[in-house]
Order: C-alpha cells, then sequence, then structure tokens
C-alpha cells in the first residue's frame, strides 16, 4: 500500500494531480447548492 | 420536439430527469478509468510512475477545449435565433469548462516539473490554454456584469465566438511551433502512438469527464432557469 502510495518517488505529482481534480471537481458540484 | 424543447419551461423536468442518469455514468466511467490508470496500466519504461498524470490530464485539456466550442455554439446559436434556453446553456457550460481548463494546466505543471524539469515555460501549447482559462472567466465576468440578461448574452456571445479562433491554435499549436510540449499521440487518422492499455484508461476518462460535465451543466442550466424564470408563472407554481 505504502509503495502504490509513494508512485516510485512520484507520489507528490501523481496525487498532487488527482487530489487537486477531485476537489475542484467536488467544488463545482457543491456550487449548483443553493 | 426540439421546438418545444427550447422553452425553459419545457426543458426545466427534462433536464432534472437526465441529471441522474447522467450522473451515475459518470461515476461509473470514472471508477473504470481509475481502475485501468492505477491497477492495469504497467509502469511506464521512461517516466516511471510519473506519466499516470496522463489519465487526468489528456481528458481534462480535451474537455476543456470541447466544453469551449459547445459553449461558444449556444452562445452563437443564441444570437442568431434569440432562443432564451441557448445563452443559458452556455452560461451553465462556462464554469466547469474553466474548471477542466485548470486542471489540465494544473496537472500540466505536476507533470512538467518531473519530466521537463520545469513546472512552466511559455510555449505555444501552454500559453495558448492558459489564454483559454482568461477566456472562459471573462466570458463568466462579463456576463455577471450586464445586469439585463438578454444584454448579458449577446455581449458574452460575441466574446465566445470571437475566443473560439483560440481553440484551433491551442490544438495545432504543437504542429505550427517548436514546443516543449509533446505533439498528438492520439489521432482519427493513424494509429495511437501508446499501448492500448493507457488508451483504454484515457478514453474512459475522458467519456467520464463527457458524462460529469453533461449532468452539471443540466443542473446548472436548472439554476440558472430557476433564477431568470422567478417570476414566470410556471415556476412559482
Amino acid at each position: 500500500m505504502s509503495e502504490f502510495l509513494a508512485m516510485g518517488g512520484y507520489g507528490l505529482y501523481v496525487w498532487g494531480s488527482y487530489g487537486v481534480a477531485l476537489l475542484c471537481i467536488v467544488l463545482d458540484v457543491l456550487s449548483l447548492k443553493k | 420536439m426540439l421546438y418545444k424543447l427550447a422553452s425553459p419551461q419545457a426543458f426545466f423536468p427534462v433536464a432534472g430527469t437526465l441529471i441522474p442518469w447522467f450522473g451515475a455514468l459518470a461515476a461509473a466511467l470514472a471508477l473504470a478509468g481509475l481502475y485501468v490508470a492505477f491497477i492495469v496500466a504497467p509502469t511506464d519504461a521512461t517516466q516511471g510512475e510519473a506519466y499516470r498524470i496522463i489519465f487526468i490530464h489528456v481528458p481534462a485539456a480535451w474537455m476543456s477545449m470541447f466544453l469551449y466550442l459547445i459553449m461558444a455554439g449556444w452562445a452563437g446559436l443564441g444570437l442568431a435565433l434569440n432562443t432564451r434556453l441557448s445563452g443559458m446553456m452556455a452560461s451553465a457550460i462556462a464554469p466547469t469548462g474553466a474548471m477542466f481548463t485548470f486542471i489540465a494546466l494544473w496537472t500540466g505543471a505536476l507533470w512538467g516539473k518531473p519530466t521537463w524539469g520545469t513546472w512552466w515555460v511559455w510555449d505555444a501549447r501552454l500559453t495558448s490554454e492558459l489564454i483559454l482559462l482568461f477566456l472562459y472567466l471573462g466570458f463568466i465576468a462579463l456576463k455577471a456584469s450586464i445586469d439585463d440578461p438578454l444584454r448579458a448574452d449577446r455581449a458574452g456571445a460575441i466574446l465566445a465566438l470571437v475566443g473560439a479562433v483560440n481553440v484551433p491554435i491551442i490544438y495545432f499549436s504543437v504542429q505550427w511551433w517548436n514546443t516543449l510540449h509533446q505533439g498528438a499521440s492520439v489521432s482519427l487518422t493513424r494509429a495511437p502512438a501508446m499501448a492500448m492499455t493507457m488508451l483504454t484508461g484515457m478514453l474512459l476518462m475522458a467519456l467520464a469527464a463527457w458524462m460529469y460535465s453533461i449532468a452539471v451543466s443540466l443542473a446548472r442550466v436548472r439554476n440558472i432557469i430557476q433564477e431568470r424564470e422567478r417570476h414566470a408563472q410556471w415556476i412559482q407554481a
């Protein structure tokens, strides 16, 4: 599991990409609520 | 049928029915895409695991351009036919288009650092994609600054249509100029220059992004309809 998270030393870049993308999607969906 | 749906009143319930379907499709496709991206696809020989950013970067970049063209198309339709729903659709698409543009730029920076050695370069591909973000934000700001919705629709449509010239510039930038960004790996006219599993993962994520965009745009256009038609009898009923 920790090997998976490490992404061969690129963890910061890979998870930084997917994490921020997920955050954007969450904010986009939340913006629909009035 | 189409003419009937062009009225906000008729479109409102139809959009409401479609949203859960597109939302569920988006979630299922994204799960399948992530499975391929992280479990099935092997480590890249030259880039190691860093290349897995491709599965979010490329679909987001595609979507940023597609959504702009669709937004400009709706805006242009509104300008030509004076249909109220068209301008609302354009407004509904813009924030999600801007989001995908930002994701493309952000993931590009995080991919550029380990592979190119830099977060950012002012090359044609990156710069034109940044201009796309400004076009989306300009479109949103312009429409928000004009009180009369019909005037806002018209002004926004002109901006959107003029800005559409940027989309082919983004797409062909890697051919027209010497860029640090690589050329297209996927095209309709020749075999893709990548492994089948990678292509599958990318296409699944791209389809998920499409379904997501449709669901969110429909939900947003419903909000806009409610806001703009709040004085109409049908919405108060």
